[in-house]
């Protein structure tokens, strides 16, 4: 036997008792002192486990609301939405359904609507609180591009949207809602300063902006808010790629290309007779 | 023109100097067709002129191979190769395993992200010194606000095995005197004369010999992303072709639990002001 008890996995959210028999079956799961499947699975909804494994303790009537209504907003962005396009990608070619969401998440992470985008607004968030001034002088700054970073430079201010003419209805009726609930400061803020924030962004306000404010009231970190975010749209990006695989790929657009560069047609076709093809 | 009309503009088309398929006809790669001009190239030349558009010597393509080559370690327990073990052992498809490896290896203290960052760095620190700075401040200057310098050091070891025979095809294809290169050794001869006792590693040496052939940074990073990839079907293989669950199992006994005592969950919790 090699020596393996030298080495372990720390972790501080999930402990486990074996079962007498059997040193690899779980006889107890207890999630932050909680036991999972005698205690939580009888009383605490998914939504309050939810925000248990991130935060670490019960959520309070008020933040498990939060999340639940964050958690509808996000859960299906539409077909339209970059994510849930590339998912489809997966759906319509016949993918398998972990690539469809990992071609998802790979695409939801982004700057650009995605959760890099909420991390970005988090950390705003975490340097400007609820002072208008930072805020403003802030969202004046065109983001700079830093050549050592793997996330390229956004192309607009976090949280707001790079093509919108006013502020969307969805985005409204997310933002009165959640702000409603009454869990934390920053999405009332958010509320109440909209307009002018959105005069410094030159730009109205976009869902990963009312996102990340929900996340920030829900006590998350830049990090975990980023998890969560990626974690909350998956369910809208499996529903349109098992629906596309069903629809088939002669009715998903392939779309036209226009090449500013064109050699033209083949000029020298070798003879290949015989050749596999 | 504002944001709804430029989108507008977009829809349903798109408009490059990339390539394209003409099914049953051709492609075009990067203003050339792919199954006449570009035949004869071998895929890592195809994969650097798609990323540079620019076509490299055979000396610097042996070179180029050599850096993926001497870095295709097939060791599971690697955390990105283990991705693809684990993918094995679990009986995911290959595919997935390699996929997920794959993007697992941008990391930030070794692959991708470090990768990145060696680059930016021996790439800037070659213009100050040609501007006439100072390199021993420009290191200082690194550490002092990065703590640390992409390309030296290295987690787990301090040494570098693949930095010798490395060099060796280096000084063959007569590419040992590049000036980012000799730029490199001289950081090193610094971070090792000062406390931070620290080699130069593979991405510093690779970084910079990419940079000696015109790479740019974000080239440089591009370029380095499938770097581990050869070491990891082997690693998938051998999980896939054992018995299900047996690459690394895990005991209940190997958790070491660190977190709050045991407690009861309340059914409705008393409504509170969030916690900040």
């Amino acid at each position: 036997m090699s020596d393996e008890r030298t080495e372990y996995i720390h972790t501080r959210i999930w402990q486990e008792d074996a079962e007498q028999d059997n040193a690899f079956a779980a006889l107890s799961c207890h999630c932050h002192g909680y036991d999972v499947y005698g205690d939580l699975l009888v009383h605490a909804s998914w939504i309050e486990y939810l925000f248990l494994l991130f935060r670490g303790e019960a959520p309070t009537s008020q933040q498990a609301k939060l999340l639940e209504g964050l958690a509808i907003a996000l859960a299906n962005p539409g077909p339209r939405d970059a994510a849930v396009h590339a998912a489809m990608c997966g759906g319509v070619g016949g993918s398998t359904s972990a690539s469809c969401l990992m071609a998802a998440l790979a695409v939801g992470a982004g700057a650009s609507g995605g959760a890099r985008e909420v991390y970005i607004a988090m950390e705003d968030w975490v340097t400007r609180g609820n002072e208008l001034s930072l805020w403003q002088s802030g969202l004046a700054v065109k983001p700079v591009d830093d050549p050592a970073d793997v996330w390229p430079v956004p192309g607009h201010p976090a949280g707001f949207d790079p093509y919108g003419v006013r502020c969307t209805t969805p985005v409204l009726q997310t933002l009165a809602h959640l702000a409603s609930l009454g869990c934390g400061s920053s999405l009332i803020w958010l509320q109440a300063n909209r307009p002018l924030l959105e005069s410094a962004a030159v730009l109205p306000l976009a869902m990963p902006g009312v996102a990340a404010a929900a996340l920030r009231d829900l006590g998350c970190t830049p990090e975990q808010g980023e998890m969560l975010f990626l974690l909350l749209r998956l369910p809208g990006a499996a529903v349109h790629a098992l629906e596309q695989k069903e629809y088939g790929h002669k009715n998903f657009p392939f779309f036209r290309i226009e090449l500013e560069n064109d050699p033209g047609p083949m000029q020298e076709v070798e003879s290949r007779t015989g050749e596999n093809t | 023109m504002n944001g709804p009309q430029l989108l507008e503009e977009h829809v349903g088309r798109l408009v490059t100097s990339m390539g394209a398929f003409f099914p049953g006809e051709r492609t075009v790669f990067r203003g050339h067709n792919l199954h006449t001009s570009l035949k004869d190239m071998d895929w890592l030349e195809i994969y650097t002129f798609g990323i540079t558009g620019r076509r490299f010597t055979p000396q610097q393509m042996k070179v180029l191979h050599a850096l993926w080559t001497y870095t295709s370690y097939p060791d599971a327990r690697l955390w990105n190769n283990r991705v693809a073990a684990l993918a094995g052992t679990a009986r995911s498809t290959t595919p997935l395993g390699l996929g997920a490896a794959l993007a697992i290896s941008e990391a930030g203290i070794y692959g991708g992200i470090v990768e990145l960052r060696a680059s930016e760095f021996i790439t800037r620190a070659k213009i100050l010194v040609d501007g006439g700075a100072d390199l021993n401040e420009i290191v200082r200057i690194e550490l002092k606000l990065q703590r640390s310098i992409g390309g030296y050091g290295r987690p787990l070891v301090s040494g570098d095995e693949r930095i010798p025979p490395l060099m060796v095809l280096v000084r063959q294809q007569g590419f040992d005197n590049g000036p980012h290169l000799k730029l490199a050794f001289e950081v090193e001869k610094i971070l090792l004369a000062g406390r931070w006792r620290m080699r130069m590693n593979y991405v510093g040496l690779s970084s910079a010999l990419c940079a000696d052939l015109g790479m740019s940074a974000r080239e440089y990073y591009f370029f380095a992303i499938p770097a581990f990839f050869a070491g990891m079907p082997p690693c998938y293989l051998d999980a896939a072709e054992k018995p299900e669950g047996m690459l690394f199992p895990l005991p209940c006994r190997m958790l070491s639990y660190e977190g709050v005592p045991r407690r009861r969950w309340r059914v409705a919790k008393p409504t509170t002001q969030v916690d900040e």
